[in-house]
């Protein structure tokens, strides 16, 4: 291969998982006061395999890059990166400005530009909103080729080229590109690491760049306003029919049938 | 003696400690793991070389060993949370990690420390240590193992038997007390450093407890053992020093124990009690059982503010035996009533081996008999008293 691998793995700083979210009081989002955030974790598969192909061939990838574009808490999310295995990171300091898919995919196209990045891997979605946009807008503006839901990535190290096998409905797909490429993560890709005692403190010393997005030229302002967030509905509770005759009778009182 | 190396522009946040040693425990110490190591009464020996690479072993210790150089509030929440995780567990971890590498990294020679420490530290070999013998456990001087001085003066012969020793079917590495001058009481104590191998020594059983099953005990004999002087740790004689300051330093540490047990019977009585539905309402929301609750909450953070002060304190150099022993005293008795509670507010799923509460009231026993009874803490904290008030 004429160049190594300059990985950037772009991950978000949310809301934990294991925790219940809550609207807030004034309905315009999720309740985030006193709430653990952790990193995303297709974000945190994402940055597994970067960890695992340097593992894999130590001489194969140059660095991995962590950035993140959230507030001044990401830096927490970006030092998690780091003590996992990230080399070096970038803070895009956006406040407390929720950002759009098509605004995060800007800013990281021109940190792939500052960092001369050959190849993206990112999760396929955060689990806050679900949007499942990034991956695809950043590919299009950089006008790469991208694998989606990744369930296996393979560099060929000869030839430069990555063999990825996509989770799609009925099966699994494999597909074949030269880099440079954006890859983003299915969860059924790996299972990350935690990160040692030692590692977390080496962290402490690794770069972490902070930058605005007016520093890289980004209007990061929304398209879209958010009206209302509400719980989902609670679901009624059922009834149990004595006989199948009951239950047509029922379906069709409801009109189902 | 080695001196203590902190890093302070690398301090880990205690925070940061504590969710570091979480992520360990959701991967490696999951509650099959937990509820497996107690009822096979035997630990899993594969979480050594791992706790080694998450680098939970050397908390306290040195650097220069591998250890982080980390203090006693950092080592009493990883404790905490290991205990969270696992009573049993967490005990065989806080002997291997603070009763054997930290008396080591406390009283070694850098020629002792190069040799013992790395691989106790990386998780390579296990550690323990033995001071109680069946006739000699809160009276402690009393001992009855010796070591004679062989006749070309180059170490010492052992000769005896040590019980209760956590990690002793197991260690490869102890750190032994015994009498090398009987006739020179509480003065005539030296600290040994005993491998597995050397000719002489054996575990000869294994013990059937109660609880903090899997945290494997056992009784060690010491036939003849030829102990080279190199093996000597601190003082000739020195023994004592050893070992009062080290039981200072076990019982604040080791009060992490309830106070994890504490944390884990509140993650199982609280959302229990707020799914179980009698009377068409969460049974939480009966005032006996909000009660309890408070109760067992109150107890819980009481005994985590103490044990936090007294290692914040011990850590800036102002270890005190008084609130040592007063912090494991307070936590231990706490853990045991907040236990039965958690059975209490579970009723029948409490009382049934298929749950972890009667499991967590077990291990909670052991800390009021372990590292000196509740009645030698009583015992200690008033004798401080009167040395303090002697005319």
């Amino acid at each position: 291969m004429s160049s190594k691998l300059r990985i950037l793995v772009p991950v978000k700083r949310v809301i934990d998982s294991a925790i219940r979210p809550r609207v807030n009081k004034a309905q315009t989002g999720v309740e985030t006061q006193g709430v653990k955030f952790s990193i995303n974790p297709f974000c945190d598969i994402a940055l597994e395999e970067a960890i695992r192909i340097r593992e894999g061939s130590k001489s194969l990838v140059e660095k991995i890059h962590a950035v993140s574009a959230g507030s001044i808490k990401s830096q927490e999310t970006l030092r998690t990166a780091l003590a996992k295995g990230a080399d070096e990171s970038t803070l895009i300091d956006v406040g407390d400005k929720d950002l759009e898919p098509l605004s995060v995919a800007k800013l990281l196209a021109k940190v792939v530009e500052a960092q001369d990045s050959n190849l993206v891997i990112l999760g396929k979605q955060a689990i806050d909103n679900d949007s499942n946009q990034t991956g695809q807008l950043l590919a299009g503006l950089l006008n790469w080729p991208q694998a989606t839901n990744a369930s296996k990535v393979e560099v060929e190290e000869s030839s430069g080229s990555v063999t990825v096998t996509r989770e799609v409905d009925g099966g699994s797909e494999t597909v074949k590109a030269k880099l440079p490429l954006v890859i983003t993560t299915d969860l059924r890709l790996n299972e990350p690491r935690y990160a040692s005692l030692p590692n977390i403190m080496k962290a402490k010393k690794k770069p972490l760049k902070v930058v605005k997005p007016d520093d890289l030229g980004v209007d990061v302002s929304s398209r879209l306003e958010i009206l209302k967030v509400t719980e989902p509905p609670v679901r009624q509770a059922g009834i149990i029919v004595g006989s199948t005759d009951e239950l047509i009778e029922r379906l069709k009182s409801a009109g189902a049938v | 003696m080695s001196s203590r190396a902190y890093s302070a522009a690398a301090a880990l946040d205690v925070e940061e400690l504590r969710e570091a040693t979480i992520a360990f425990c959701k991967e490696e110490i999951t509650r099959e793991v937990a509820a497996a190591t107690d009822s096979n009464n035997s630990f899993p020996n594969e979480l050594w070389p791992k706790l080694g690479e998450a680098g939970l072993l050397g908390i306290t210790a040195s650097p220069e060993y591998g250890g982080l150089g980390q203090g006693y509030l950092a080592h009493s929440v990883v404790i905490e949370e290991l205990s969270r995780a696992s009573g049993s567990i967490a005990l065989s971890y806080a002997a291997h990690s603070n009763l054997c590498i930290n008396q080591l990294t406390l009283h070694t020679t850098p020629e002792q420390g190069a040799k013992y420490l790395p691989d106790l530290i990386s998780g390579k070999k296990i550690g323990a240590l033995a001071m109680s013998e069946a006739g000699s456990g809160s009276d402690v001087v009393s001992m009855k193992t010796t070591a004679t001085l062989s006749d070309d003066g180059s170490g010492y012969y052992l000769n005896g038997t040590k019980m209760w020793i956590t990690n002793g079917p197991d260690a490869d590495t102890l750190v032994v007390y015994a009498k090398t001058d009987p006739k020179a009481g509480s003065k005539g104590i030296t600290t040994f450093i005993v491998e597995k191998g050397m000719p002489g020594f054996s575990c000869t059983r294994k013990l059937d407890k109660l609880g903090m099953r899997g945290s494997n005990t056992g009784e060690l004999v010491f036939d003849n053992v030829f102990i080279p002087k190199e093996n000597v740790l601190g003082k000739v004689g020195g023994g004592v020093y050893v070992l009062m300051s080290g039981l200072d330093l076990e019982r604040l540490v080791l009060a992490a124990g309830p106070v994890g047990l504490m944390k884990a019977a509140l993650d199982e009585t609280l959302p229990y009690v707020h799914t179980r539905l009698q009377f068409g309402q969460p049974i939480a929301h009966n005032q006996l059982i909000q009660g309890k609750l408070a109760d067992m909450y109150t107890k819980y953070a009481t005994a985590r503010a103490f044990l936090y002060e007294t290692a914040r304190a011990a850590d800036a150099g102002h270890k005190d035996t008084k609130d040592c022993a007063a912090v494991i005293l307070y936590a231990a008795e706490r853990a045991t009533e907040v236990c039965l509670d958690a059975i209490q507010c579970l009723g029948g799923m409490g009382y049934v081996n298929e749950t972890v509460p009667g499991r967590l009231l077990r291990d909670a026993k052991l800390y009021e008999i372990g590292a000196g009874t509740s009645e030698i803490r009583r015992m200690v904290i008033g004798r401080a008293f009167n040395k303090e008030y002697r005319q």
